[in-house]
């Protein structure tokens, strides 16, 4: 597999199928885990973190189920093709930045990713479309149990597994979910939601993790605490408050729709009328009026595009997948062009 | 829409600051982004934090906090306090006793309660021994259940016997990989 495959391809998490798919966009479970005794990426030179990626490549290749999988390492890859892994959720801003001994390895599915030498040896994460903690728990616990019959992972009986940073120690676990909230930002409660969370010590990030911003009403929650529960007990929490925030949005659309519904189908359609036919369009106007569409299909105000046409859309027309897709660089402005004429295209089709 | 900053440029990052729960928008370039970022880095790294959480300690002897080395990677306390990050797994022991109420603080446990890998070292394997006879023991007691309580804690000194003959003349390699 190369990474031109992805192009064509509708990632797992995007299909819009799985439990509450109208309001959870995807699931996702990442573990860090570290060779004992190896320094952590950021400590140990160039020949450690040589041996660190060899060992875990040679230990993938020994687990059956795992062969299917392909390996780049980074320093083979440009930045546009960083950006791009970037932008498909495959791989973290920070794994893009200094190329030493760093690798990805990624699933035909995208189901499963593996980063080498992020912050910590090994970060892998599994993600599943719709509501589907536990789904993705498992698989990523049968992948994990399988690496460390090959790999000596760093581990304390009191203080479970051990990471270079010490808000990962303990399962070295990260459950988060990305919501698509946009009726309890129209009704203005969602301060009151995102402080709630923060109350019960879970995080709200971005589209793209840590340090990034909250845009077209998406919303990633994640577990703050990693020591203390059982993997199992951690991802239960989430789930319990996944399913009162899912709660709350469904109330929030319904109230808009009984009481405000020609203001609604009004901006709704506006947005999809602007997407058919604008010829100059940016990113972020493109997520916001992608939201209100999205919303749109949702509540069947518009029935002839569906949730996983949609979805793509709000990956495709991002910078790097639009570069790609012309297969040169794009100045801004050219972008812009690009990504309207792409729009009008898949969205006038029907 | 035009840079909040500078007023020239066309703004194309928008940033939401939340400060003690007031909500601020700011639209700016991206030279003037990349200003506001490196300012903020300035005033508040992760790193800071888990140093500051780790400054809360005040070790009686300062002294010998900061001299502390981890003997597997070199990376001493004042450098974690410095950049936040361990060096190594073995980090964790040779600091273990400022990172006990640090992890505390952050997690609000100190104790894990997850899964662990199959494969340990035999070393690993006996003090994960060891860890379960001294939670069925502190159980035996809270039960009043002595007799048992008596069986355990013989247990648990003949596994402590053994583990320190076999730690002094331990020669496992200590390459991590296999």
């Amino acid at each position: 597999m190369g990474l031109n495959d992805l192009l064509n391809h509708t990632s797992e998490w995007l299909k819009g199928t799985g439990p509450h798919s109208d309001i959870v966009i995807s699931s996702r479970v990442r573990l860090a885990r570290n060779i004992d005794k190896l320094p952590f990426p950021h400590w140990g030179n160039k020949k450690q973190s040589e041996q660190v990626l060899k060992a875990i490549e040679e230990a993938i290749q020994r687990i059956d189920y795992l062969k299917p999988t392909t390996v780049f390492k980074l320093s083979d890859i440009d930045s546009l093709d960083k950006q791009f892994l970037i932008e498909r959720h495959l791989m973290s801003i920070e794994h893009a930045q200094k190329a030493d001994n760093k690798a990805i390895v990624i699933d035909e599915d995208e189901v499963l990713t593996i980063m080498i030498n992020e912050e910590d040896h090994i970060r892998m994460q599994v993600m599943q479309s719709g509501f589907n903690l536990f789904e993705a728990w498992n698989i990523i616990n049968k992948i994990d149990d399988s690496l460390a019959k090959e790999l000596r992972i760093a581990f304390l009986p009191d203080w479970g597994y051990l990471t270079a940073c010490p808000t990962n120690t303990g399962t070295g676990m990260r459950g988060s979910v990305m919501l698509h909230l946009p009726a309890l930002v129209i009704t203005r409660q969602i301060d009151r939601v995102l402080a709630a969370i923060s109350k019960l010590s879970f995080t709200t990030r971005g589209l793209y993790g840590e340090g990034t911003q909250a845009s077209g009403n998406f919303f990633q929650i994640s577990n703050q605490v990693s020591l203390g529960h059982s993997e199992e007990g951690i991802i239960d929490n989430l789930t319990g408050l996944i399913r009162q925030i899912i709660e709350q949005e469904n109330q929030a659309r319904q109230a808009m729709f009984s009481k405000n519904q020609a203001v609604l189908e009004d901006r709704i359609n506006r947005s999809l009328g602007i997407l058919r036919s604008a010829h100059i369009i940016s990113s972020q106007e493109t997520i916001e009026l992608l939201s209100m569409v999205r919303l749109g299909a949702d509540l069947g105000i518009i029935k002839d595009i569906d949730r996983r046409r949609i979805n793509e859309l709000f990956i495709i027309t991002l910078p790097a997948h639009l570069q790609k897709t012309e297969n040169k660089k794009l100045t801004s402005i050219e972008r812009d062009v690009k990504r309207a004429e792409l729009i009008r295209n898949k969205l006038n089709l029907s | 829409m035009l840079c909040d900053v500078c007023g020239k440029n066309q703004a194309t990052v928008h940033l939401t600051e939340i400060i003690d729960e007031q909500m601020n928008e700011l639209h700016l370039c991206e030279d003037c982004a990349r200003q506001k970022s490196a300012q903020m880095e300035q005033q508040f790294g992760l790193s800071d934090l888990l140093a500051g959480l780790a400054e809360f300690e005040k070790p009686a002897k300062e002294a010998e906090s900061i001299s502390l080395k981890c003997s597997n990677c070199g990376l001493t306390h004042a450098d974690f306090k410095k950049i936040g990050r361990l060096g190594c797994g073995e980090c964790y022991t040779s600091f273990k006793k400022y990172l006990g109420p640090l992890l505390k603080r952050i997690h609000g446990s100190n104790q894990h309660m997850g899964k662990s890998p199959l494969k340990v070292t035999k070393v690993l394997k006996k003090k994960i021994d060891l860890q379960d006879l001294r939670n069925s023991l502190q159980k035996a007691i809270e039960q009043e259940a002595f007799e048992e309580a008596a069986k355990i804690r013989d247990q648990i000194r003949e596994l402590e016997r053994k583990f320190s003959q076999e730690h002094s003349n331990d020669t496992e390699e200590k390459d991590g990989t296999k």
